[in-house]
């Protein structure tokens, strides 16, 4: 017998007190499926990876990544980044999303950051950006509104 | 001029030739030069909060720029390549856990570079919207793309 999976709400505590989201992401089926991971950048910050993977591809022919699964790992970037940033035990709802495909993203692995722009007592305001080997030449960017009770 | 079945027919085709549409389980149960509906059917993979079981807004993410691309290859009826510019989606309500995902994509305007597309997702009623999106695709008239060829295809 395995052991009962631990509510995320008890994962995201613990995740909160330690500084270390990982578990979090492992406990997100969605977040398994297009293999996301996340780390500690070197400024301080979480950075999101999305391991490449052949179901991840778009256009087989460019070859370029799904629009899709770039503009969730905009989306899950800007989430954890308001969830490091506040004591809320609610889990950020996305408001909206505005993604911009800034360059066909390739086929290999991709990473993200998320600035909290401005965040209220209802919402917060947040960039996220995606890049493969360059930080410098993004692949996507997006414009996040999370409401946070 | 094809029957309605035989577009859906290549449609589907299409969408199997995009690895993340097929591993999302897209499948288009309605296309027509004004647009197509894709499903996505739900699946434990796909769940993004595992205490509520809600799909991830990720998913909701995907299949609405699969099915806006769709939308655009249908109104053009030509094989150039696209690729999307921007997709803004608004969520309007959660989805409900274990329902089907359907998305509604139109191309309401086209140029001879950009095409603008909006699209809904909801369960059972288009009028009970999950997500609201809307997004532009730049057209690219000097290359080709094999899934723009199959959509556009003659008969």
């Amino acid at each position: 017998m395995s052991q009962p999976a631990a509510a995320l709400s008890e994962l995201l505590a613990a995740a909160r007190a330690s500084g270390d989201f990982s578990a979090v992401v492992r406990a997100i089926p969605f977040a398994r499926f297009v293999g996301m991971e996340l780390t500690k950048g070197d400024g301080g910050g979480l950075v999101g990876k999305l391991r490449y993977a052949e179901h991840l591809t778009g256009n087989p022919l460019v070859p370029a990544l799904h629009g899709g699964t770039l503009g969730a790992l905009l989306e899950s970037i800007a989430v954890f980044a308001v969830l490091a940033e506040t004591e809320s035990p609610k889990t950020p709802k996305t408001i909206s999303i505005t993604i911009d495909y800034l360059r066909s993203a390739r086929t290999v692995d991709t990473f993200a950051r998320a600035d909290v722009v401005r965040q209220g007592r209802r919402v917060a305001t947040v960039r996220s950006l995606a890049w493969q080997d360059d930080p410098n030449k993004p692949v996507a960017a997006a414009n996040v509104l999370l409401l946070l009770a | 001029m094809r029957t309605e079945a035989e577009i859906l027919t290549l449609v589907n085709q299409a969408i199997g030739m995009s690895p993340y549409n097929a591993a999302l389980g897209m499948h288009a149960i309605e296309a027509s030069r004004e647009g197509a509906t894709i499903v996505v059917p739900y699946r434990p993979e796909l769940v993004g909060n595992p205490d509520t079981g809600v799909l991830h807004g990720g998913v909701i993410t995907g299949v609405v720029d699969g099915a806006c691309g769709i939308a655009v290859f249908l109104r053009r009826g030509s094989p150039a390549r696209i690729a999307t510019l921007d997709l803004r989606i608004d969520y309007l309500k959660p989805a409900t856990p274990p329902k089907d995902v359907r998305v509604r994509a139109e191309c309401h305007k086209l140029t001879r570079q950009v095409a603008f597309v909006r699209a809904s997702a909801y369960h059972d009623d288009p009028a009970d919207a999950i997500a609201a999106a809307a997004g532009t695709f730049i057209i690219f008239e000097d290359q080709e793309s094999p899934m723009g060829r199959l959509v556009s295809e003659k008969p």
